[in-house]
């Protein structure tokens, strides 16, 4: 089903200056999967070395976090908004 | 890599080193409002934000993506962009750390505000590569009033 992914301004750089992009997927690994299948560029900032995605980086179906849903495995409606946000962290390199 | 300077506003950098003079010994961080333009970029405006890291305030720093979100909102209604993040560090000097490289995307400007023993010293500013290998400085020029955006 087609699914419209809201690509954050950093990131447009490198999804063809696209605020969003749509894509077909039942759930979101499948979306973010599309998305950066069609935007290779996309999916260092996204996705560590091992294939998760990055800490900080945080997926929104329609207004609810994926985390409080099935996660990656979130199944997907016709016309649902994939939202990618960042949680922003950071600090001095010493030891706590 | 050219790039045009970070305007900021001087009564902008007085309100960020006041943040980071008040969550003193913790790290302070906020979101950076203004517009980015083919050649220049400027903050116009902040909204500072509380640190969610309870466990390690003095040495790290996190916005939750609901607060990354209203910080977003809060750029909308202002008919301005979201366009970077402040921080503190507290005791130690303004340059990003290793753990700041891993959590951070390009295009955002990213300041860091060096604050020793309750006082704040050296700012900067920072632009992290499109390989995510490293950061590139970005001058800050302190501006007396907020300029148009080309």
């Amino acid at each position: 089903m087609a699914v419209k992914v809201i690509i954050p301004t950093p990131l447009r750089a490198y999804a063809g200056k696209k605020e969003s992009v749509e894509v077909q997927a039942a759930t979101v690994a499948e979306a973010l999967s599309a998305l950066t299948n069609q935007y290779g560029e996309l999916k260092k900032h996204l996705f560590a070395d091992d294939g998760r995605l990055r800490s900080f980086v945080n997926v929104y179906v329609n207004d609810e976090d994926i985390r409080y849903l099935q996660k990656d495995q979130t199944n997907l409606r016709e016309g649902d908004t994939v939202s990618i946000v960042p949680s922003i962290a950071g600090g001095t390199g010493e030891a706590a | 890599m050219n790039r045009a300077p970070l305007k900021v506003h001087g009564e902008i950098m007085r309100r960020i080193h006041a943040h980071g003079v008040e969550t003193y010994p913790h790290e302070c961080c906020g979101a950076l409002l203004g517009r980015d333009g083919d050649e220049s970029r400027e903050v116009l405006d902040l909204l500072p934000l509380a640190n969610r890291r309870d466990d390690s305030p003095r040495n790290r720093f996190e916005v939750t993506p609901d607060d990354v979100r209203l910080a977003e909102k809060t750029a909308r209604e202002k008919r301005i962009e979201l366009i970077g993040w402040y921080h503190s560090h507290p005791d130690s000097p303004a340059r990003p750390s290793e753990f700041d490289r891993e959590h951070a995307w390009p295009w955002y400007s990213y300041i860091i505000v060096s604050v020793q023993k309750g006082e704040p010293r050296d700012t900067t500013s920072w632009r992290l590569h499109d390989d995510r290998a490293a950061y590139d400085p970005e001058e800050i020029e302190t501006v007396a009033h907020p300029a148009s955006i080309k």
